[in-house]
């Protein structure tokens, strides 16, 4: 796979499996407006998966957007792991949602200079979906954790869970090198002050404690994942494996 | 020769409804980017509003039916994504239409389309479609929805 296809498959695969992950909230939301936003912010999340999957059928040559979405194993997919972790409650998906806002919204303005045309067009677009998004799951997280005993409770709760999951936004390899030396990609390293920064103000707001970065998962760069990836490839790609003509 | 023909698409595409809110067409919401002629073909230029709105699909079929009805055939559409779409393309003229179709126009400030009332409180900041937030009016009471600023 070239470099270039393998980079933005990178990206499309981590807006794939957590635009996949939102859209289990649909008809399951606490309150029918919070079903509606979170199916909303999967959308957003699929369309910008959709672009960057077209762009790698392009760059590839032979297989379809749909194809590589639908015919590849686990260890085939490199999204980061923080996107496939379980919805669990409210609280759980907040956290998660929160923390790769303010991600995304770092990686795609940095994106967004990318040489690569394309790429930054993309990024261009997602910035503003994601700022969107970003501004919804901050104000929740607030008022969460700001809220009574018990949500706060509950929400530190998950925040210390998903934390392990967030080294990955930073790591870079040696992918990530070539990309960033050719002008194309994001330095990684690069966005953890800004990351920082956006984050902690959030958590101060929302009277939470900042857990210590320990122990920080790894690994989907090669393709490495945990349990939950093929439980979710299982759903997502059922129908057009065991219907491979199926149109929709 | 061809100006004559990009004009006629132009005029046709005026009359390609957005599926979601038909008070308005596709080129009056902004995403109709550009019509040429090259190597024989006219190259229609399309960019979605939302990445995801699921309108974008249903809008290139119209727009197909519409100008092979017309007798038009020999087109492609194509998708771009830069410059990113933005409400800012809306005119005055198109804003107006919205207000009176019930959906309070992107401006800054959302308000009543029905009673003109700035005392509103907020629902929702999502909507029934990617595009739009969801509005109470404080003064008549009736909701309503916002067309947001992007």
């Amino acid at each position: 796979m070239k470099d270039l296809e393998k980079y933005t498959l990178r990206i499309a695969d981590t807006s794939l499996i957590l635009a996949q992950r939102l859209s289990e909230w649909c008809s399951n939301g606490p309150t029918l407006e919070e079903d509606i936003a979170l199916s909303n912010i999967s959308l957003d999340l699929f369309g910008q998966a959709n672009g960057l999957l077209d762009y790698v059928s392009k760059l590839n040559g032979e297989k379809s957007a749909d194809e590589i979405a639908f015919k590849r194993n686990e260890r085939q997919f490199y999204n980061l792991q923080i996107c496939e972790q379980e919805n669990g409650h409210f609280g759980d998906t907040i956290i998660r949602q929160f923390l790769c806002d303010s991600y995304f919204k770092l990686f795609y303005s940095s994106l967004a200079n990318s040489k690569d045309e394309i790429l930054s067009a993309i990024a261009n677009k997602s910035l503003k979906e994601v700022e969107y998004h970003l501004r919804h799951s901050s104000n929740w997280v607030i008022r969460l954790g700001d809220g009574t005993k018990e949500s706060n409770q509950k929400i530190q709760t998950s925040l210390n869970q998903i934390w392990k999951f967030t080294g990955e936004f930073f790591e870079m390899d040696e992918l990530d090198n070539i990309m960033l030396k050719k002008n194309i990609g994001v330095d990684n390293n690069n966005l953890k002050e800004e990351w920082d920064l956006i984050v902690n103000k959030t958590l101060k707001q929302a009277k939470l404690t900042r857990p210590n970065d320990g122990y920080m998962m790894n690994g989907s760069k090669q393709g490495l994942h945990t349990e939950y990836l093929g439980k979710i490839l299982a759903q997502m790609q059922y129908l057009p494996r065991a219907y491979p003509d199926a149109k929709w | 020769m061809q100006s004559g023909k990009i004009a006629e698409i132009w005029t046709l595409l005026g009359t390609v409804p957005d599926p979601e809110i038909p008070a308005i067409s596709v080129v009056e919401l902004g995403v109709i980017r550009d019509v040429k002629f090259l190597n024989n073909e006219f190259i229609i230029s399309v960019t979605p509003t939302y990445s995801g709105c699921p309108a974008v699909k249903t809008f290139q079929d119209d727009i197909k039916t519409q100008l092979n009805q017309n007798k038009i055939h020999n087109f492609k559409i194509e998708i771009v994504y830069k410059p990113a779409w933005t409400t800012d393309w809306m005119s005055n003229e198109t804003k107006e239409k919205l207000r009176k179709y019930g959906i309070s126009p992107p401006e800054k400030f959302a308000q009543c389309p029905q009673c003109s009332s700035t005392s509103i409180e907020l629902i929702s900041e999502f909507g029934a479609t990617a595009c739009k937030s969801l509005y109470k009016c404080k003064d008549c009471l009736e909701p309503f929805e916002h067309f947001k600023c992007i």
